[in-house]
């Protein structure tokens, strides 16, 4: 078998039914192979940064592996914002580069590169496949790699002459890494711990995160099991919102920079955290100093570096989310344990005082859109429907976060970690693509969604009804709010200057445009936009000057938020103090 | 506008400056596969670790096993850090800790030229002989020695020599291994 069939069969035999690529002299021999059988479908993107997004989007939909198949150089380097990205959220993705043959490598080849290098940092792990012999054990371990323990991106770098070679074929029947073998399931000393701990507690919380949507579907139904036997509420990072129902009666909403008051209050003032498949990532903790001062904290997660890396806890649980939580479960029924009822009510009534201060209400207005109204009446008129959404990143992404209600796992794909703009589009291509009958849409901004426009027509190419549904305020919304808050109002290249007719962009790519500029005409037309079966980039004029509360301001604890109310648009220049604006 | 507190720090804030530094000797067995050691550079210069000293060698041919001393400074955090950074590289077998476990041998070797003639030269020579350092090539005005030893003795030798037409130093670095009749996981 020559090394381009040996690719192709061991891709069919790992199950990937899509690879999300892009072709180049490097990887042209696979190419062939691609053409010449029918198991593995190929998505042609428009630029290999979107085929890793796209691999993502699919990934964190399905709990399965993305793949990506790019060529050598260029399209190497373009791969490498994706691979970052993934290896920040731990998404699973094998990445399949092509490189020049092996005896031009390190001879400043035409689009060389060195790939293992460059990734090396930007990948969970990475290969160099010197010898076709030893490529389908290296494929099927970089698939083993990339979805055992925290999952994570691997890059397969396949020189030219290799992917022509004749080899031997080995499937993937009990092929692992020979010695990575990440703890899946927990100590039961600290499962005990941990269970005796937070039966003591007189305010618990949750805080979960990512860890429990990359668990897979039980990890999320045992978490809500445990919280509904418990009556403990529960707060999430923006990577783990659906994994406990945002219409749960415990959910507290998002917590962090821009999250609710209930949720940052409940964590400072809590007695007992309960830390699950979250990493105490500093949008979430504020000033270190003052996060949680008086709680004890139980952290469990899969990656042992992740324990006591900015934050000291007393209990770490190291293992996958799913076996932790079954094994707590069981635990705690055996031990009888109940927590003290007087004391939990206390806790959910301050909870409820809280609560009443509606940390996100806004000013409505009838006149323009406001961008938090647009979210509820996207969320709203989907209610019910088999949605999935994606985001770009910014204002719109955390209004998103804030306003669009979660039921269910995997249905939130965002770039949390890295912050890439222009995740959002390509992402939900890879959605749409595993989900085909599915409502896919991508909440995105006007200057996000341009970064990566031109996987549009990926999605007109394969007939793919993502709608793009901009929040469009002629700004890049979150640099301004900062330059707002923290720069003097000195709003300095943050303006987009120049926007495309988003209509006539959506037309000229092949979909459909709409624009609404009303909020009377709001509703009428993302209607009419759910029910267009072609790509849809839809261009909502919403209020330019909305920012994005509450917000937990640089070098400030949870206790000190501020509210969209404490800063009217004219003051806006002098809600942070000279101090803090120096510490961002 | 409601008044606000003073700010107090980032939301970089880190408590860095508090807690003392120590020195720990890192043993670490890794696959021996092209890169590794790349690997693992690259983890302490990504992440702003020191590397005060590293040596590797392949110390199972058959098994194509490593194994990688590092001396590295830090505070208790960042150690446990590292430990923990290193251990879940995938080519990575296992990290010990050889200043936790406590009593572990630690060596270099240093192959240090001298030149110099008369007083000097024999001072060297008398001096060497103190340390047990080996003389390995000689000539009418130059010695090379060869010292091995905990690295303060080897440090000591060398200012030692200084005075004396000190020209160059080549060190290997520290290797290390634990005492008692356990090995190290492989």
């Amino acid at each position: 078998m020559t090394g381009a069939e040996i690719v192709l069969k061991a891709l069919a035999d790992q199950g990937v039914e899509h690879v999300f690529g892009y072709p180049g002299g490097a990887v042209l021999p696979i190419y062939d192979e691609i053409f010449q059988q029918e198991k593995v479908k190929h998505i042609l993107v428009r630029h290999e940064q979107g085929a890793t997004h796209a691999a993502e989007g699919y990934a964190r939909s399905t709990g399965k592996c993305g793949v990506v198949l790019v060529t050598s150089g260029p399209g190497a380097t373009n791969a490498v914002t994706g691979l970052t990205d993934a290896l920040m959220d731990s998404i699973p993705m094998v990445c399949l580069t092509g490189q020049v043959p092996t005896h031009l490598i390190g001879n400043d080849a035409f689009q060389e590169c060195d790939t293992v290098g460059i990734t090396r940092p930007c990948t969970k792990h990475n290969y160099l496949v010197k010898d076709v012999n030893d490529l389908a054990r290296i494929l099927h371990e970089a698939f083993y790699v990339a979805t055992h323990g925290r999952p994570g991106p691997v890059v397969v770098d396949i020189p030219k002459d290799v992917q022509f070679a004749t080899g031997k074929y080995v499937g993937p029947k009990n092929i692992e890494h020979k010695t990575y073998r990440p703890r899946v399931k927990p100590d039961q000393n600290a499962i005990r711990a941990a269970v005796d701990l937070i039966a003591t507690a007189k305010r618990p919380l949750f805080y979960t995160g990512g860890g429990v949507i990359n668990s897979g579907v039980t990890a999320s139904k045992l978490l809500r099991d445990f919280v509904a036997m418990t009556n403990i509420p529960l707060t999430s990072t923006l990577m783990g919102l659906g994994a406990y129902p945002a219409s749960g009666k415990n959910w507290l909403g998002m917590l962090g920079m821009h999250g609710t008051y209930e949720a940052n209050m409940a964590m400072h003032d809590c007695d007992v955290m309960i830390c699950v498949g979250a990493r105490f990532d500093d949008r979430i903790t504020g000033r270190l100093n003052a996060f949680s001062p008086g709680s004890k904290k139980i952290h469990v997660d899969i990656d042992p570096s992740s324990i006591n890396k900015t934050v000291r806890v007393d209990i770490p649980v190291i293992g996958d989310v799913a076996h932790a939580l079954e094994d707590m479960m069981r635990v705690w029924k055996s031990k009888s344990h109940a927590l003290d009822k007087k004391a939990l009510d206390v806790w959910w009534k301050q909870i409820d005082g809280w609560r009443a201060k509606d940390c996100l209400k806004y000013r409505a207005n009838a006149d323009v859109i406001m961008p938090q109204y647009a979210i509820q009446r996207l969320y709203e008129l989907t209610r019910g429907k088999d949605v999935y959404i994606t985001t770009e990143v910014g204002q719109h992404q955390m209004w998103a976060a804030q306003f669009f209600k979660f039921d269910e796992p995997n249905r939130w794909m965002t770039s949390g970690g890295l912050g890439t703009m222009g995740y959002g589009l390509p992402s939900a291509v890879g959605v749409q693509v595993a989900h085909p009958k599915s409502l896919v849409i991508d909440i995105a901004g006007d200057a996000s969604v341009q970064m990566t426009m031109q996987e549009m027509s990926t999605a007109v190419q394969y007939r793919l009804p993502i709608k793009i549904f901009i929040l469009n305020n002629q700004y890049m919304g979150m640099v301004r709010q900062w330059q707002q808050l923290l720069h003097g109002n000195r709003l300095s290249e943050s303006y987009s200057e120049s926007l495309p007719d988003f209509v006539k962009l959506a037309e000229a790519y092949g979909g459909v445009g709409f624009k609404a500029e009303k909020p009377a005409e709001l509703d009428g037309k993302i209607k009419e936009m759910i029910a267009t079966p072609h790509p849809v980039i839809f261009d909502c004029r919403v209020a330019s000057m909305a920012n994005c509360f509450p917000m937990i301001p640089s070098g400030k604890a949870h206790n000190e938020m501020l509210m969209g109310e404490d800063v009217p648009d004219e003051d806006v220049g002098s809600a942070v103090d000279a101090k803090g604006k120096m510490l961002v | 506008m409601k008044p606000h507190l003073p700010s107090t720090g980032s939301a970089y804030f880190f408590d860095t400056a508090k807690a003392a530094t120590e020195t720990h000797t890192l043993a670490v067995i890794v696959d021996n596969e092209p890169g590794v050691l790349a690997r693992v550079i690259g983890l302490f210069a990504g992440r702003g670790y020191n590397i005060e000293s590293l040596t590797v060698s392949e110390t199972q041919h058959e098994a194509h096993v490593s194994r990688i001393t590092i001396v590295t400074t830090g505070t208790p955090n960042v150690i446990e850090q590292i430990k923990h950074q290193l251990e879940r590289m995938v080519p990575v077998h296992s990290v010990a800790d050889l200043t936790v476990m406590g009593n572990a041998l630690t060596r270099e070797l240093a192959m240090v030229k001298v030149a110099g003639q008369g007083e000097k030269r024999v001072e060297a020579l008398r001096l060497a002989e103190a340390f047990r350092a080996r003389v390995i090539d000689a000539g009418t005005t130059s010695f090379i020695f060869e010292i091995t030893g905990k690295t303060d003795k080897v440090e000591q030798f060398i200012s030692l020599m200084v005075p004396l037409g000190l020209v160059e130093v080549a060190r290997t670095g520290v290797a290390g291994i634990a005492r008692g009749v356990e090995g190290m996981k492989v």
